[in-house]
């Protein structure tokens, strides 16, 4: 924890810390171990909590990759990557621009909007019949 | 596009998937300021909302507010707020002019009498009605009129909200806000200048999603995103409670990036999203741009004594001078100005830089 209690509150020169990184670190403690005793699965929004220069950065370095890395293309890009800690994704929604227009940390097994929706399942089906006949 | 269609046919309807739709939730719940678990809500509630009329007056304006709002590029989420509702009059968006631009301000009132969404930005002139017309009407009878058949106004700007610049000293043209005229509908004020186009469009979406106004303030702004002060939400904030501040505009502390409380921020007294929002697709805002906050959001906000002095914290120097002129009376003005009159001409002599504080009181 030594290490990324570093990362989380050391800035470069030029940045400023706001000392917000490491109570979302604490946030997202709790949710996992909510996770794992009860199921219940959490969203963190990114947007609305004070940022300086550079502390996005930070946290997502603190976060740090996992094994799974998914792009989502709906609606322009999304970037669903979860972090060295299993069961913690970090979500950033862009528009077609390439501008971001949503960004969380969800705590779950899997991020729903990755699961295919029964009304497009529902849709593909119609168009694969069709092709088909 | 078919008025008749709900907002989740027309967006199917524009090739978006249900993945597409689940994620524009979730932008919009950031957006309303809603908490992430609200999004299924937003779904279920947008998939069977039909798209409402909204009917948009400019008055006394610099068009900032449709700016700010169409300054984005399509498809974001404000573009498909925006598309999905049925924008029947905007004059300076709308390809008709004249007598057909009024036409359609007229059928759109007539076909959703009582239920459309009356957008104004601008503040309405009181002194004489030629100050300000749209096709030869003033603005305060098409105020009047257009207001009578609908559902809710929403003030965007801090024009419309609060009377603005135009009604900044000596308020030549008696300017007045939307609430100062119009007190039988329910008016959502949604003030900066200009408003963060989110924020505009958050409120729009509150009323698609739950088809009832959000939660105002005493000022009639929505809590969600008026509820908390740029100081309290702002990043410097640490700064200012350890009582490092910047004392110019490029010392050590600016530098640095300490509170920008006494280059005369009015985060303190301001309440908007700005701090977490952000601009320019949450880039950054004012104050981590380096500059303090004006307090655009606030009424009376141009004449709140001069964007650089501090709230309430006088300088040193002041201090000393108030002392020195105490049994002076008027005197103590006087006084101030000639001691920084004598300041700027010492600094210009040695080449010392003169700060916003000696310019101010300099006159």
């Amino acid at each position: 924890m030594d290490e990324i209690a570093h990362t989380a509150t050391c800035a470069s020169p030029g940045e400023v810390v706001t000392g917000n990184v490491m109570p979302i670190l604490h946030q997202v403690r709790h949710a996992l171990h909510d996770l794992l005793e009860t199921g219940k699965s959490e969203v963190i929004d990114l947007r609305s909590i004070p940022m300086g220069p550079g502390e996005e950065g930070r946290l997502a370095e603190a976060l740090g990759k996992g094994e799974v890395e998914v792009r989502m293309s709906a609606l322009g890009p999304s970037e669903i990557i979860e972090t060295r800690y299993p069961g913690v994704w970090l979500v950033t929604h862009f528009n077609n621009d390439n501008e971001i227009i949503g960004k969380f940390i969800e705590i779950c097994a899997i991020p729903g909007l990755v699961m295919a929706q029964d009304e497009d399942i529902r849709a593909g089906l119609v168009q694969l019949n069709e092709q088909l006949t | 596009m078919s008025k008749d269609l709900t907002i989740g046919e027309a967006l199917r309807q524009r090739g978006v998937s249900r993945r597409g739709f689940l994620k524009f939730c979730a932008a919009t719940a950031s957006m309303m300021a809603l908490p992430p678990g609200m999004a299924p809500v937003i779904a279920a509630a947008l998939e069977k909302a039909r798209r409402p009329s909204v009917i948009w007056l400019s008055f006394q304006e610099c068009t900032g507010c449709t700016e700010s709002l169409t300054r984005s590029h399509s498809p974001t989420v404000e573009g498909l707020i925006f598309d999905t509702i049925s924008l029947d009059y905007h004059h300076t968006l709308q390809a008709a002019a004249g007598d057909a631009a009024e036409a359609a301000r007229v059928a759109a009132m007539e076909e959703n009498y009582g239920n459309y969404i009356l957008v104004v930005d601008g503040s309405i002139p009181t002194g004489n009605p030629g100050f300000s017309t749209i096709a030869g009407i003033s603005n305060l009878d098409m105020l009047r009129e257009t207001a009578a058949g609908a559902a809710a106004i929403v003030s965007v700007g801090t024009c419309a909200a609060y009377g603005g610049i135009p009604h900044a000293n000596p308020n030549p043209t008696g300017a007045a806000s939307v609430s100062d005229l119009v007190s039988d509908k329910p008016i959502i004020n949604v003030p900066g200048c200009p408003p963060i186009p989110v924020v505009i469009t958050g409120v729009l979406a509150h009323y698609l999603t739950f088809g009832t106004i959000p939660e105002l303030d005493d000022l009639g702004r929505p809590r969600a995103h008026y509820g908390q002060s740029i100081h309290d939400r702002c990043y410097r904030r640490p700064f200012y409670d350890k009582g490092l501040f910047a004392e110019t505009f490029d010392d050590e502390g600016a530098k640095k990036g300490w509170c920008l409380y006494k280059l005369g921020c009015k985060g303190p007294t301001t309440y908007n999203a700005c701090a977490t929002t952000k601009w320019n697709e949450g880039t950054s805002f004012p104050i981590e741009s380096g500059h303090p906050c004006l307090g655009c959001s606030e009424p009376d906000f141009w004449d709140g004594g001069g964007f650089y002095k501090a709230l309430s914290t006088p300088t040193a120097d002041i201090t000393r001078t108030a002392v020195y002129a105490v049994g002076a009376g008027a005197a103590a003005g006087i006084a101030l100005g000639a001691m920084n009159r004598t300041k700027q001409k010492r600094m210009a002599k040695e080449h010392e830089k003169v700060t916003i504080d000696d310019l101010e009181k300099g006159d």
